[in-house]
């Protein structure tokens, strides 16, 4: 196996085992903080000494979750709030949830019921994000998010362990725009799963060392020359797009993934809290300045426009809608969006995804007539 | 009512009626003026458009009213072939078929120029009114109240409503060209606090025994308190409804037709297209709704601005699973109930995600059996006739066998 193959093998196992890697980082001593979707606020986490611990769902069994969700809930949050209730996440020292979507407040409400033993930390973010009010008020919810951090793990957050945590959280986050612009360049060397699971990985690690292993890959590639890719170009934009099965598709059908505008992705990473004489501030401020998502309030609508330029940008022949199952906030997106990628001329196909699925074979026909039509 | 008797007075339920047409009428007219008109949220603060005079319209009772005719599944249709999935509910379904096709014979209404959001009853309400304000390339304004997990609401809370309060009300004035009165603005709070006193008063009444209303009469006088609460005529015409109902009391008359067997919470939105048949089967065992926190959610009650910012708050979906319990436990308790129909309402998501929880606690609280049906607000596929038969025959069986008990 080659230096790089062997890297991305690292990462893969861990983004395939977070139960494993939970394990580990609490035998070394650490406390582990559950960040449910989206955009809980890892640098606090940090800020309070312990480590940020992504929870996004898991492809398993649904049982105990269905006495506190009806069935037309999606699997994400159903499968959080499983792993919660059947224990799988005991080891956890507190789980943020924020309320960004009535599913999302649901998961909230019904984990502080069913999972008293993990505590939950309420958070809610304004969606009139761009008025002062709202970034005062948001900023107020992360101090009293940190106080109660501080309270678990023993340790205070201090405005300058913040701006700590902040500065490491942006340099892991240019560490990764790298990443996703070299996976773009040599989707011979890194697959879609590959790419998929050097991002996730990060969710389950210091962020410090995620960094480092994944600048290690970006130079591995970088000794090679970018060779043509043969097969058709795409920007991927949902929720999450981690399904193994799905991402064997893509592989199957020559796509190379040459950006994504997905939660769990990118909008992760794109823009890095901006410098504030109050760190508190400029984590707001990073909220405020988000564009393109379907959790935060938007009536410009700009998500299909981003999509659309990220795809010349990318030189994309067309963009997958990986439409999470129930998730209303993408599925009042999809029609905009779509006819915002109409106008651009660039081709799209909507694929339902979700964690329960059992049978791809709907999405691999779909994907492979897309591959046919975008390549032609 | 003095020297008026009182056969001669309207009814109050034809007063509501015709204030609902006449709010809807002023929208018309305004728009006819060239003024500009908007669509609003059932649950954002009226108080605002009131006190600066600009007409708005209630797409949640648009859709309601398109449902209850029979127009629902075709709007619902119409909005997945715009790309819209059927996942999404079915208010705003039918609301963004009406904006692209201007037209529905159940129940016209004036296009919008412009949004009035609050999220206080979900944040679906956002992206539904993103989306029409995007097609329609209209302003959006938005109210944002912060979801809570505390019981009470915090005053960093307070603070973040009031300034948007502020900002929305200049906001208005720039689109509309209106001006805003405080002095106005203090009337217009004060006929709303008036209507919601009549409101809940006439509501109150279920808890007398029989009670004089038959509690889907509640669900129906509801599209005043939505669209007109802020207008003298509303307030009048609820206060007039709980005379009525005071004197039903005194006269042991009561719009339930029948014996009042049993007495039950009716928990959710209404089944719009299914009134009849979810009603029909509670009469004809003897069951009365004498609970629901639906309707009296539009009872906002406050004594100033800060109370006022605090009980755009406390609506029933924006508030945490403990209190959102105990406002079932405490309008079940006051009302006296023997059992729970409860809606498990494909369109609402927020409401049916802690649903079954509120449903433990009910039972556990108040010791009574609850039932819990599938349907939908607004869209006929949903829901089952012969379902909602059995698990009403099932309810009414514990209940008989609790008051046997009981004797």
């Amino acid at each position: 196996m080659s230096n790089l193959q062997e890297k991305l093998a690292q990462l893969e196992n861990i983004a395939d085992n977070p139960g494993k890697q939970l394990d580990k980082l609490v035998a070394q001593g650490k406390k582990v903080v559950g960040c449910f979707p989206g955009y809980t606020p890892g640098e606090i986490v940090q800020a309070a000494g312990m480590v940020p611990f992504g929870i996004w769902g898991a492809e398993i069994e649904l049982s105990a979750a269905k006495k506190y969700f009806p069935p037309f809930y999606s699997a994400l949050a159903q499968s959080c709030l499983e792993l919660g209730l059947t224990g799988k996440l005991d080891k956890l020292s507190a789980a943020i949830i924020p309320a960004l979507t009535d599913t999302l407040k649901c998961l909230g409400q019904n984990w502080k019921v069913g999972v008293p033993n993990v505590p939950y930390i309420h958070l809610v973010h304004p969606q009139n994000r761009k008025i002062q009010a709202g970034v005062t008020y948001l900023a107020k919810q992360y101090r009293k998010i940190a106080k109660e951090l501080s309270a678990v793990s023993g340790q205070e957050v201090t405005e300058a362990g913040l701006q700590k945590a902040i500065d490491n959280f942006n340099k892991h986050r240019a560490v990764m725009r790298e990443f996703s612009e070299t996976a773009a360049l040599y989707p011979d060397l890194i697959s879609p799963k590959q790419r998929n699971a050097v991002i996730k990985s990060g969710l389950f690690m210091d962020r410090n060392e995620h960094a480092k292993l994944t600048a290690e890959i970006i130079a591995e590639c970088k000794k090679q020359e970018p060779k043509p890719w043969p097969g058709p170009k795409v920007v991927i934009t949902g929720i999450i797009a981690d399904s193994p099965a799905l991402l064997g598709i893509l592989a199957d059908n020559k796509f190379a993934v040459v950006a994504d505008e997905v939660a769990q992705e990118s909008r992760q990473f794109r823009a890095d809290v901006p410098k504030d004489a109050d760190p508190f501030v400029g984590m707001a401020r990073q909220w405020a300045d988000l564009e393109g998502c379907s959790m935060a309030y938007d009536p410009y609508k700009k998500r299909g426009g981003m999509i659309a330029d990220m795809a010349k940008k990318h030189g994309a022949d067309g963009v997958i809608y990986l439409q999470t199952k129930f998730c209303d906030n993408e599925e009042f997106d999809y029609p905009i969006v779509k006819k915002d990628l109409d106008k651009a001329g660039l081709p799209s196909v909507n694929i339902e995804v979700d964690q329960q699925m059992r049978s791809y074979e709907q999405a691999r026909t779909a994907l492979q007539t897309f591959a046919e039509v975008i390549s032609a | 009512m003095s020297e008026q008797k009182q056969s001669e007075r309207v009814p109050a339920k034809i007063l509501l009626r015709d204030i609902a047409a006449k709010a809807y009428q002023k929208a018309w007219d305004a728009k006819n003026r060239g003024e500009k008109v908007g669509w609003c949220a059932s649950n954002f603060p009226q108080e605002i458009a009131t006190a600066l005079d600009v007409a708005v319209v209630y797409p949640e009772n648009q859709a309601a009213a398109i449902s209850a005719k029979g127009g629902g599944l075709r709007m619902c249709e119409h909005a997945e072939g715009m790309g819209y999935s059927n996942d999404i509910c079915a208010y705003a379904r039918i609301s963004l078929a009406y904006a692209d096709l201007k037209s529905a014979e159940e129940m016209e209404m004036p296009q919008p120029d412009f949004v009035l959001c609050c999220n206080n009853i979900c944040n679906c309400m956002i992206k539904w009114y993103e989306n029409i304000a995007h097609e329609l390339n209209i302003p959006m304004i938005l109210i944002d109240i912060p979801f809570k997990n505390d019981y009470e609401t915090d005053d960093d809370s307070v603070e973040y409503i009031k300034a948007q309060f502020d900002q929305a009300i200049k906001d208005l004035e720039k689109i509309t060209g209106k001006t805003f009165s405080e002095e106005r603005f203090k009337e217009v709070c004060e006929i709303s606090q008036r209507t919601a006193r009549a409101w809940l008063k006439a509501a109150s009444f279920c808890a007398y025994e029989p009670s004089p209303l038959n509690g889907f009469d509640l669900f129906n006088h509801m599209a005043v308190a939505v669209c007109a609460r802020g207008t003298v005529e509303a307030a009048e015409a609820f206060e007039q409804l709980a005379e009525e109902y005071e004197q039903a009391v005194k006269e042991g008359s009561s719009t339930y037709k029948g014996e009042q067997k049993y007495r039950v919470l009716f928990e959710g939105i209404a089944c719009w297209p299914y009134l009849r048949a979810t009603s029909t089967p509670l009469k004809e065992m003897g069951i009365n709704v004498t609970a629901t926190v639906y309707a009296t959610a539009f009872g906002v009650i406050y004594n100033n601005s800060a109370e006022m910012m605090r009980a755009y708050s406390y609506v029933p979906n924006c508030v945490s699973v403990e209190r959102a319990a105990d406002m079932r436990v405490n309008v079940g308790r006051e009302n006296k109930i023997d059992g729970a129909v409860i809606h498990t309402n494909r369109s609402c998501k927020l409401w049916s995600g802690i649903m079954p929880e509120i449903e433990r606690r009910i039972r556990d609280e108040l010791k009574i059996p609850t039932v819990t049906f599938d349907g939908d607000q607004a869209d006929p596929r949903v829901f089952s006739e012969a379902q909602y038969n059995t698990r009403i025959q099932a309810l009414c069986e514990v209940m008989a066998g609790n008051k046997e008990a009981a004797k």
